[in-house]
């Protein structure tokens, strides 16, 4: 039986990558993230592996890129600022249909922001990690324990699809303990990558790894095949938690650390009687449209709680075909929201349905 | 009880909240108390985030003047050097591991002279620190960057919600063993109220209740 232990988010996530089968990391300390990149400079040396502090964030995020190239699982992290400067390498590694893992452990922006948690680059996770036509898979924790979980996912399903995956962390659940558990799974057993470019030995032809096309329309053909991959992951891929949703005339949505407090809202708004739900999306992209669709039926509206300025409001209307009405409460700038400033937004916004 | 405790461990061992524990505990006995925040490393959970309840208690607090701030400033206050002056007790929460306890080593010599209690806060369930081995050899790297040998052990063993008899009793054992490993006297053990009554506990030593303070924001 697997045994639980205290553990911070930050240093979760390392292990979990660890154990997950990655071998590679590359970082550049930022706050509020660096324990991460601290704890990896302990254990990589221990177990054969390779831990870089890179000259900046964009090199860190191209050794990725080349480490990735050669069929090895990389990963990078950082925080906000960090993740801009990441930003033109991950558009290479979606160009090259290369698989990562980039962990952002969000502070308060834009700029140089602030060290204290946000949720400011939702827009930046599922809309632009870079310049051209791509997604990338994102992935949204709310415990440390679902940490540990999505870090193994996000690799395989990189894997599985070719792309880059971010886990979308906060500096919150970067920084709190929490119990987890580590799944005994012996050695993980990783896919065949047949594409890499890791030394033909004179066995088959060479393998290019390359974003460069020189054709326009090489390059729209390839990205026509991408975006019909992006489809099927719509189709198949998404993830959402549900609390109370099945008889809320008001359903929250929330991510991360703002849906650990809208879960808060949501009891104190039923004790006093106001029939609240929680929907938690767990891919961010993808969006989890369909279960968003499913509460419409029944819900007199949506209430979407974020640390940013409404960045997934947007999402949520197109969700439900702006079915019905969609409010929101955040803070923003660092300002954790409250469970009683939600309640009393939640009774504002029950009065207006 | 020696007027400077300096209470120093691992990171997310539970400094700060077994510090502020301590120092209410103290206030409510009558005791006139001071913390010293000395945490410069890590900006998130420091004692100098709590400074409103501390207050409540009539508790002095000594803490970086960016606490809280978005300014990531490894600085001190010049009135930390008010801890050998002032009157009462005055716990000095420090920060983790030998990174965190270099700061405290700026002070070491003037506390000697006033005299200190130094105890080594060990959880048995934070990783990296699971064995009696490690948590000995993470003391001895935090005697060398503080120059302040310990002179006892806190044992601060829990899983948070999961904490149970079994966790504590383990926890003792554990922490027994870290104190002769380390040639210290085992000085307390403490238990959550919130999830564990002491009654369940059987185990020998002092028992100290704490509540827990530090926390993230979100829970009710």
């Amino acid at each position: 039986m697997s045994e639980r232990f205290l553990m911070k988010g930050n240093e979760a996530l390392a292990e979990a990558a660890i154990r997950a089968g990655c071998k590679h990391f590359f970082g550049y300390p930022i706050t509020p993230q660096t324990e991460l990149a601290a704890y990896m400079s302990k254990r990589m040396p221990k177990i054969g592996g390779t831990y870089l502090q890179a000259e900046s964030e964009l090199a860190a995020a191209n050794m990725v890129l080349g480490a990735s190239a050669a069929g090895v699982r990389a990963m990078t992290s950082s925080s906000s600022p960090g993740i801009s400067l990441k930003t033109e390498a991950i558009s290479y590694m979606a160009g090259s249909d290369v698989p990562a893992l980039i962990i952002n452990v969000q502070r308060g922006g834009p700029g140089l922001g602030g060290i204290q948690p946000s949720q400011a680059d939702y827009w930046q996770a599922t809309k632009a990690t870079g310049h051209g036509d791509f997604q990338i898979l994102v992935f949204a924790p709310a415990t440390v324990q679902e940490m540990v979980d999505l870090v193994s996912d996000a690799f395989d399903m990189a894997d599985k699809y070719r792309m880059p995956a971010m886990i979308l962390a906060d500096g919150m659940l970067g920084q709190m303990m929490e119990p987890v558990e580590f799944k005994e799974e012996g050695e993980k057993v990783l896919p065949e990558k047949p594409w890499a470019a890791c030394g033909h030995h004179n066995q088959r032809k060479h393998n290019v790894v390359n974003s460069l096309y020189l054709t326009p329309q090489a390059l729209e053909s390839l990205v026509k095949e991408r975006f019909e991959r992006y489809e099927k992951i719509k189709a198949t891929e998404q993830r959402a938690s549900e609390y109370l949703v099945d008889d809320a005339d008001i359903v929250l949505v929330a991510f991360g650390a703002s849906a650990r407090v809208a879960h808060s809202a949501v009891d104190m708004a039923r004790e006093q009687g106001i029939k609240a739900g929680l929907i938690r999306p767990i891919t961010l992209w993808p969006f989890p449209t369909d279960c968003l669709k499913k509460a419409a039926q029944t819900a007199k509206g949506f209430l979407s709680v974020e640390m940013n300025m409404g960045q997934m409001v947007d999402d949520v209307k197109l969700a439900i075909n702006c079915s019905k009405p969609v409010d929101f409460f955040g803070r923003t700038g660092g300002v954790i929201p409250t469970p009683q400033e939600i309640l009393d937004r939640i009774i504002k916004f029950g009065g207006e349905l | 009880m020696k007027k400077i405790i300096i209470i120093y461990g691992h990171y997310g061992c539970g400094k700060t909240n077994l510090s502020l524990n301590l120092a209410i505990d103290l206030a409510q006995k009558g005791d006139k108390v001071t913390i010293a925040d000395m945490d410069v490393v890590n900006p998130y959970f420091r004692s100098g985030d709590y400074t409103d309840l501390l207050k409540e208690y009539g508790i002095d607090v000594i803490a970086s003047d960016f606490s809280h701030s978005n300014l990531d400033l490894p600085s001190l206050p010049a009135t930390m050097y008010s801890i050998f002056v002032r009157e009462g007790i005055v716990i000095i929460d420090v920060g983790g591991d030998d990174a965190g306890a270099y700061a405290l080593g700026r002070f070491s010599s003037k506390i000697k002279e006033a005299g200190y209690d130094a105890y080594y806060v060990v959880n048995g369930k934070r990783t990296l620190t699971t064995t009696p081995s490690e948590a000995a050899e993470i003391l001895r790297e935090i005697e060398n960057a503080s120059s302040l040998p310990a002179t006892g052990v806190i044992n601060n063993t829990h899983l948070q919600k999961y904490t149970n008899a079994d966790v504590i009793e383990e926890g003792i054992c554990f922490a027994q063993e870290t104190a002769k490993l380390l040639s210290l006297p085992l000085v307390a053990t403490t238990y959550p109220e919130e999830y564990i009554e002491k009654s369940k506990i059987k185990a020998e030593g002092k028992l100290f209740p704490v509540k827990v303070l530090v926390k993230p924001p979100f829970d009710l």
